[in-house]
């Protein structure tokens, strides 16, 4: 993944599902849907299959799709077995790169407005010290926004992931409400997607592409975890503060190192953010202790508009 | 009260309520259907363009539609209930009020929900609660409350008029179109006020009546649980469900005195809705008065001394005249020490002053419903941290404007045509008493 930075639509493109071949099983759900590339037949594509062997096809019978081969909802809806997703943020490693904002929105195919995925400037109290604060969803272990849902569009899967159906969300902003976190974001108007984005089959686990009037946020890209990849912004922060792994492997990574979970929280005083509500977030921070970087440091090369939002604080 | 009179000659009183439409009440009409249709254009430019057209954003989330639909559902609320419970105990002068509460119940019942449809960013999609109920979202029991009470309001109300329907329709002097009268019998459904038809509605409006009254409780706290079940400052409290409760009768109390107020003069009705009756139900408004102050106190005592970070910051915005303190300090006046002051004082207690102070306290809690849905979205837990202005604050649209005057508008609607097909006094209640 040394090279997501910049080729992810490359990479998409080289993604490509066979649905002539016998992959087209694992995607039963999309598979019916007409939402295709529709490309001319008759170019002959060379292309390696995934058992290994040189295939060449029609283009007509390509497909791009997110990342890797989708599932179904139904399948989208259960989670992956055996696996409990967890995520370990290192505050003391953050130097406000915004590297994985933008991932995350070339991923998702997100406006630049729009951020799943936040970088906050906090400060506890007026005598602290103030710190980069990045913040994914927490993929509560207790949601109060799948408590809320009146039409079970958002869910809690076995793997802890709490994901959205946007087929099926009508949009009525309660979870966004219940949410102590503000994670969710609304599209308030018809998303501004190129046309092969906009005609694929919407799946929550790759929560592309964003519709009108519904609910939409960071789903910990589960299509990449599907792959044995780690999410996009884990791989694309500079400084390795996001680690991903599996609670019950007891293990995380952040691309660079792979650690002991149980061992990571224990030795530099992991905490979750605000415990209390009693949502209990599978999202795990290290204090800011014995920074890499300082502060300050996270306002230089930032735009105006994205600088002014600190104001407040610095 | 004129007890000798019969009810055709009651009857021929009220007839030129329903047989004639003046000029005004014309004018009147076209106006509200101007707004109405104002209402329409912002409506399309909504589901056109998006939600995007409303002043709402990720952070305030609802806003002036939620607050209308608290509004209008409140309203509806307390003309079910005070009906009810004036049916129930047989209050002795009830007879001209019931017939507005019925009506309010149905003109604001029907309106609210709309306005929570306006929040929905897809009405396409509405049969998605149907499919797919989830029993643990507040949402579901307040789609299954507004259901049940509907019914049970449309219900109520139809009984109460099925006599009125049957004295209409009977009555040859009455100077109206042929449909009409076949309407009237129709709806009369062949009642003529036999032992046992008349047995028979008594026990069914009873019934309706008492059902009626829980019923309004349960479904006034359901609306508020959809606030009270997050874990929002200045929402998440215990205290919200009575809280909503007595605000929605409080509400809906102003209202009738109003619509009473304007009845009474529009149709000379001075013999039937008496200083008197303004008097008791002024008494009703000050209760429920004192009772929403004492409410509204402990609501804000408990948060300001306990002075959490979340309270406070919410708090702060309400007591910060630069944000919204004089609007907290009007709705608290104007809902609260007003129509005490009025109704308490011996020299203030009559028809004019009640009404007027009813029409106060009304806007005074529609402001109080703004100030409980938008300073606490704008309030999040953790901070905002955005230049986009409109993410920040809230400010509501021409669009949501229009769609809330294109509200009102439909209510005075529905109340003018109403007045038009049924008489504001029920004509028929009065027959008992003849027979007494």
């Amino acid at each position: 993944m040394q090279n997501s930075d910049n080729t992810h639509g490359n990479e998409r493109r080289d993604f490509i599902k066979l649905t002539v071949l016998g992959a087209a099983a694992a995607a039963c759900g999309s598979a019916i849907c007409s939402c295709g590339n529709k490309e001319e037949a008759g170019k002959k594509v060379k292309l390696l299959s995934p058992d290994g062997k040189l295939v060449e096809v029609d283009s007509k019978h390509l497909r791009p799709v997110h990342k890797t081969v989708g599932v179904s909802t139904e399948e989208a809806r259960l989670g992956i077995p055996g696996r409990k997703f967890v995520m370990v943020i290192d505050l003391a490693k953050c130097s406000n790169a915004r590297k994985c904002v933008s991932a995350c929105q070339k991923m998702h195919h997100l406006p630049e407005e729009k951020e799943w995925l936040q970088v906050k400037l906090m400060m506890d109290n007026p005598e602290s010290a103030p710190y980069w604060f990045p913040k994914t969803c927490f993929h509560c272990d207790n949601p109060p926004c799948v408590k809320v849902c009146p039409v079970d569009a958002t869910f809690k899967r076995q793997d802890g992931l709490v994901l959205i159906d946007s087929d099926r969300c009508i949009g009525c902003k309660f979870c966004m409400a219940a949410c102590p976190y503000s994670t969710r974001v609304f599209n308030w108007s018809e998303p501004d997607l190129p046309e092969d984005i906009a005609g694929l089959c919407y799946s929550p686990e790759t929560s592309v592409p964003s519709q009108v009037g519904t609910v939409e946020k960071c789903d910990f890209c589960p299509d990449m975890v599907r792959a044995g990849e780690l999410p996009d912004c884990v791989t694309a922060c500079p400084n390795g503060v996001f680690y991903f792994g599996d609670e019950n492997e007891d293990v995380v990574s952040n691309g660079e190192e792979t650690v002991r979970f149980s061992q990571l929280i224990k030795d530099k005083a992991g905490y979750r953010f605000m415990e209390d509500l009693g949502t209990q977030p599978r999202v795990w921070y290290l204090p800011p202790n014995d920074r890499l970087f300082p502060v300050e440091r996270g306002l230089d090369d930032l735009p105006d508009n994205i600088k002014d939002r600190f104001n407040d604080v610095m | 009260m004129k007890a000798s009179i019969s009810a055709s000659e009651r009857l021929k009183y009220f007839a030129p309520q329903i047989e004639k439409t003046s000029l005004s009440t014309k004018v009147w009409i076209v106006i509200l259907l101007m707004f109405i249709a104002a209402g329409g254009v912002a409506l399309y430019q909504q589901i056109a363009i998006g939600h995007v057209v409303t002043g709402m954003r990720d952070n305030v989330i609802w806003g002036l539609y939620i607050a209308n639909f608290i509004f209008f559902i409140g309203i509806s609320y307390a003309g079910a209930i005070l009906s009810g419970v004036l049916y129930v105990f047989k209050v002795p002068w009830r007879r001209p009020i019931v017939r507005i509460a019925g009506l309010v119940t149905i003109a604001a019942g029907l309106i609210g929900p709309v306005f929570i449809l306006l929040c929905i960013g897809r009405f396409d999609r509405m049969h998605h609660l149907f499919l797919y109920p989830r029993l643990q979202s507040p949402i579901t029991w307040d789609v299954m409350a507004i259901c049940t009470y509907l019914v049970g309001a449309v219900l109520y109300l139809y009984l109460t008029l099925i006599r009125d329907f049957s004295l209409y329709s009977d009555a040859d002097f009455l100077n109206i179109p042929n449909w009409k009268r076949k309407l009237y019998k129709t709806l009369s459904l062949g009642y003529k006020g036999t032992g046992v038809q008349k047995k028979q509605l008594k026990s069914a409006t009873r019934l309706l009546a008492i059902v009626m009254i829980p019923l309004v409780v349960i479904i006034s706290s359901v609306l508020s649980w959809i606030f009270g079940m997050t874990l929002r400052p200045g929402w998440h409290s215990s205290i919200f469900g009575p809280y909503f409760v007595i605000a929605s009768i409080l509400t809906g109390v102003g209202v009738i005195i109003i619509i009473m107020w304007t009845f009474r003069r529009l149709y000379n009705l001075k013999e039937y809705l008496t200083d008197k009756h303004f008097t008791y139900m002024g008494f009703i408004m000050l209760v429920l008065a004192a009772g929403y102050g004492y409410f509204s106190f402990s609501e804000y005592l408990t948060g300001w001394y306990g002075s959490e970070k979340w309270d406070s910051e919410v708090l702060s915005k309400l007591f910060n005249t630069n944000e919204y303190g004089w609007w907290f300090l009007f709705s608290n006046i104007f809902a609260i020490v007003l129509p005490i002051l009025v109704v308490a004082l011996p020299k203030l207690r009559k028809p004019g002053p009640i009404a007027f102070s009813a029409l106060l306290m009304v806007f005074a809690m529609w402001v109080k419903r703004y100030l409980i849905v938008v300073p606490t979205l704008e309030t999040p837990l953790l901070p905002v941290q955005d230049t986009r202005m409109e993410y920040v604050h809230y400010a509501a649209t021409w669009q949501e404007w229009a769609l809330t005057f294109a509200g009102i508008a439909t209510f005075l609607l529905i109340f003018i045509i109403s007045s038009k097909l049924v008489t504001i006094v029920p004509t028929s209640d009065y027959i008992d008493d003849e027979k007494a």
